[in-house]
């Protein structure tokens, strides 16, 4: 037995180590004169050159701006889409269409996204010529198609969610006269808004870090940044995206660590406020 | 909870299945379709499938596309180079998943969030850029080639970049919190007295494992095994970051009929037989999903 959990600890060390390991000789080198990026340079090192430079490459910013612009838009819409299909999944019992709608939800999540990709191209070639719309590949259509496979994944967290809790709190709802709609804002919205918050976060981090999919889907002019990125490191190690890569670091660690403190927060005053009604109870 | 107005029903399930049938399901249906054409100079670039002929419709069926699949080995050796890749990746990601499940299920429940955490949050950061790190790490005057000079390991830096080996690290690299997670739901919910009846009962750790534990989670190795291989097979950033130039994956195959050589035709035939070969563990990772909802409820 104590064999065993050694084994096993040393594993989870050795893989955490693999995991974090390239993302921390990233942000070591973004700090390195050289431009051979993997040399340090004693001499000129640490230097912030390089984010310098990055923040006056026009190119850079424009494709990071369309970025989170395409992915604030997707993000929201795949979570008002994935929210309804995943009441629809949990909520609604047997209806025409649900294995249809469990099969269509789940196959974006694992379908390699070169086929997604050609497939959505296809399908938005084939409407022009139908109908008219949308005029040309671009923004428009990266959109489309990011809350295709965003919407997939917020449906798995919310249902999953869903399907955590009890329905008997939405009954005793109805049974008091509320109606449906009336029952999904006041009771099921405030339990699931977790789920609805990661899953928007997720379908955020989705849309931004796309690249196969969109390439199908971009047209000229509509350069996405892990487009305009790997267009960069295709040909090679080029040091400003190590900077890069640190930034998006940061922000995220930032974020998690906010999110982390606000969770304890909420976590204390729960349990104070348990503490404060159970006192007033005696 | 029953939504009783029939309508709000309708709109409920209604509104998802409709944008999921127009931009998921059609799509494959163009692109079935496409794979049945024959490519020509034209907007669009490939042939219909009807035209009319003295007022009457005429189906045509081309199977060019597939025929050109099977008869260039590059496609037929590519198929299978990716199959490989996808199955030597999952089970490495296995190896080091499943231990690293185990611990973080067997760890102390205070550490088991923040260990959690550990394996989500580089997923949170760019997977390109994550992939890009490696070239850094890989490539000839890499920090591993350096180490390992440094140390007098070696005296020539080895070949790690564009190599097999480069790709299965990337693929490993990328997808192990998908093989961990559904890995970790499963054996953090196992009943310990069961390992400890068959100590009980004389058996060794080992042999514990082997007949308690591990087939009590085959449905967590499943599920993750498929997360890993299904996508794995179509991969086109890490193998064409890291990957060999003289043997390309399906996926880029794929990118580049359509992009380079324009052939909508043979891409889409390409894309139908991915489909095909991917259609079973599709369904069985669908099924798994299911139940394993089900078993939340």
């Amino acid at each position: 037995m104590r064999a065993r959990g050694l084994f096993t600890r040393t594993a989870l060390v050795l893989g955490l180590a693999f995991l974090y390991l390239p993302i921390l000789s990233m942000i070591v080198f973004s700090f390195n004169n050289s431009r051979l990026v993997t040399v340090w340079d004693t001499a000129h090192s640490p230097t912030l050159k390089w984010y310098v430079a990055l923040m006056s490459n026009e190119q850079i910013l424009r494709a990071a701006w369309l970025s989170i612009r395409i992915a604030l838009i997707a993000a929201s819409a795949a979570v008002v889409l994935g929210t309804l299909a995943g009441m629809a999944l949990t909520r609604l019992g047997a209806f025409r269409g649900r294995m249809l709608l469990a099969g269509m939800t789940t196959a974006p999540i694992v379908m390699p996204e070169v086929i997604t990709g050609l497939s959505l191209l296809l399908l938005f070639v084939a409407m022009q010529q139908l109908i008219g719309w949308p005029k040309g590949v671009g923004a428009v259509t990266i959109t489309l198609a990011h809350i295709t496979f965003c919407m997939a994944y917020v449906t798995v967290v919310v249902q999953s969610r869903l399907s955590g809790f009890d329905e008997a709190l939405e009954e005793a709802a109805m049974d008091l006269g509320a109606r449906p709609l009336r029952v999904f804002l006041r009771i099921t919205l405030p339990l699931i808004l977790p789920a609805i918050a990661s899953g928007w976060l997720l379908a955020f981090t989705l849309s931004w870090d796309d690249l196969v999919i969109t390439q199908f889907v971009a047209g000229p002019g509509s350069s996405t940044l892990p487009m305009v990125i790997f267009s960069k490191v295709r040909f090679g190690v080029t040091p400003d995206v190590n900077a890069l890569a640190t930034i998006m670091v940061l922000i995220v660690a930032t974020g998690i660590a906010v999110s982390t403190a606000w969770m304890r927060y909420r976590q204390q005053r729960r349990v104070r406020d348990l503490q404060l009604a159970a006192a007033a109870n005696l | 909870m029953r939504l009783t107005t029939a309508s709000g029903r309708r709109l409920v399930a209604g509104i998802p299945i409709l944008w999921l049938l127009v931009l998921f399901l059609i799509p494959f249906i163009i692109v079935f379709r496409i794979s049945f054409s024959e490519v020509r100079l034209a907007i669009p670039p490939y042939t219909p499938l009807l035209t009319w002929r003295h007022g009457s419709p005429v189906l045509q069926l081309h199977w060019s596309a597939y025929r050109f699949l099977f008869t260039d080995p590059l496609y037929v050796s590519s198929y299978l180079y990716s199959l490989k890749v996808a199955a030597v990746s999952t089970l490495c990601c296995l190896g080091l998943g499943y231990p690293m499940a185990y611990a973080i299920a067997r760890s102390h429940a205070a550490v088991r969030p923040v260990l959690l955490m550990l394996i989500v949050l580089p997923f949170w950061t760019s997977f390109l850029l994550r992939v890009y790190a490696w070239i850094g790490l890989l490539k000839n005057n890499g920090v591993i080639n350096n180490v390992l000079m440094y140390l007098g390991v070696i005296h020539h830096p080895l070949a790690l970049l564009q190599t097999d080996f480069a790709v299965y690290i990337g693929i490993v690299y990328s997808y192990l919190p998908f093989m961990i997670l559904p890995l970790y739901a499963n054996l953090e919910k196992h009943d310990g007295t069961l390992l400890e009846a068959a100590a009980d009962l004389g058996a060794r750790p080992l042999r514990a494992f082997v007949r308690v534990t591990l087939p009590q989670s085959l449905a967590g190795i499943v599920a993750g095994s498929l997360l890993v291989f299904i996508p794995a097979v179509g991969e086109y950033v890490i193998p064409t970051l890291l990957g060999r130039t003289d043997q390309i994956m399906i996926g880029r195959v794929l990118s580049d009929e359509f992009f380079e050589n324009r052939d909508w035709p043979v891409a889409s035939a390409v894309a139908i037989v991915i489909l095909l070969l991917l259609v079973v563990p599709i369904m069985l990772f669908q099924r798994l999903e299911r139940r394993e909802l089900e078993a939340a409820k």
